[in-house]
């Protein structure tokens, strides 16, 4: 989504991104960026919450029209309202779970190559 | 580990990942010391907004018969209930995506333009595919979503990134 951003900021588009994977966004570098702290899945508020996602969108209007520069971030006013211990459950590996994952990434070696899409 | 209270380091955790299913080469994110920037150029009261998703139609449409993802659009209005988000990584033991809002604001966005912060939306939000190849994204991708913003009249784009 942020080389989406850039090539329409390029090409005289000005872009917004909303997201939470805020060390990738930055990474690849977009002209404006609104980081929501949640779990993946939810950039544009928490499920449910219509006045919060009506601000997060609000936040990113403004920036639209507010920033000076590019690259510039600002974070949300919102935390998740769940599990506190949400940060280290995406994608972790632990020994527990290390065969697990080492059989899962076999499985999809195999899978991707059955039905990798044909190429001309 | 990561620290309690700062952001996750998403692509430490990817690269930790993926070598612990096995894969010898670590993803190459694509890295900019810069960005390009272009200011909005009328008051967002009178600027026309699209908003982008990298979800896709529940009806698969937006796949070729090889399986490739390509660029779609459906109207603002009527909104769809929802919208399929199950090729994307996503925290799927903590949250759901059940309330399209939560990823895809377009209630959200009209109840703003009706309070008139900003013209309206574009008739059309656009779905962009998460693609592993930067190559495809840059090449394919990028401009088929410019071509469509142009021809819907946007002045801007927020792009929602699941």
């Amino acid at each position: 989504m942020s080389l989406i951003a850039r090539h329409l900021e390029e090409n005289g588009i000005p872009t917004v991104v909303i997201g939470s994977a805020k060390d990738i966004v930055e990474y690849t570098a977009v002209a404006r960026f609104v980081f929501t702290d949640f779990p993946l899945g939810n950039p544009a508020g928490l499920p449910g919450q219509v006045e919060m996602q009506k601000a997060i969108v609000s936040q990113a209007l403004n920036l639209l029209q507010t920033a000076t520069a590019p690259q510039t971030t600002e974070a949300a006013p919102f935390q998740w309202n769940g599990d506190p211990g949400w940060r280290a459950v995406y994608n972790r590996v632990t020994p527990e779970n290390a065969e697990y994952l080492r059989q899962k990434g076999e499985a999809r070696r195999r899978m991707m190559l059955a039905k990798k899409p044909q190429t001309d | 580990m990561d620290d309690p209270g700062q952001p996750v380091g998403y692509m430490e955790r990817t690269r930790l990942y993926y070598r612990a299913l096995g894969y010898k080469a670590d993803y190459q994110w694509a890295h900019n010391e810069t960005a390009p920037f272009t200011p909005l150029a009328k008051p967002l009261t009178e600027a026309r907004i699209a908003l982008l998703t990298t979800a896709s139609p529940l009806d698969g449409s937006n796949k070729d018969a090889k399986g490739w993802r390509h660029v779609w659009s459906a109207p603002v209005d009527p909104a769809p209930d929802a919208l399929d988000t199950s090729d994307l990584a996503w925290d799927r033991e903590t949250t759901h995506t059940n309330d399209r809002e939560s990823f895809l604001p377009l209630a959200a966005a009209a109840a703003l333009a009706r309070e008139g912060h900003f013209a309206g939306l574009t008739p059309r939000f656009h779905g962009v595919p998460t693609e592993y190849s930067i190559r495809k994204t840059l090449a394919q991708d990028a401009p088929e979503t410019l071509a469509r913003l142009r021809e819907d009249k946007a002045d801007a784009a927020i792009l929602c990134a699941i």
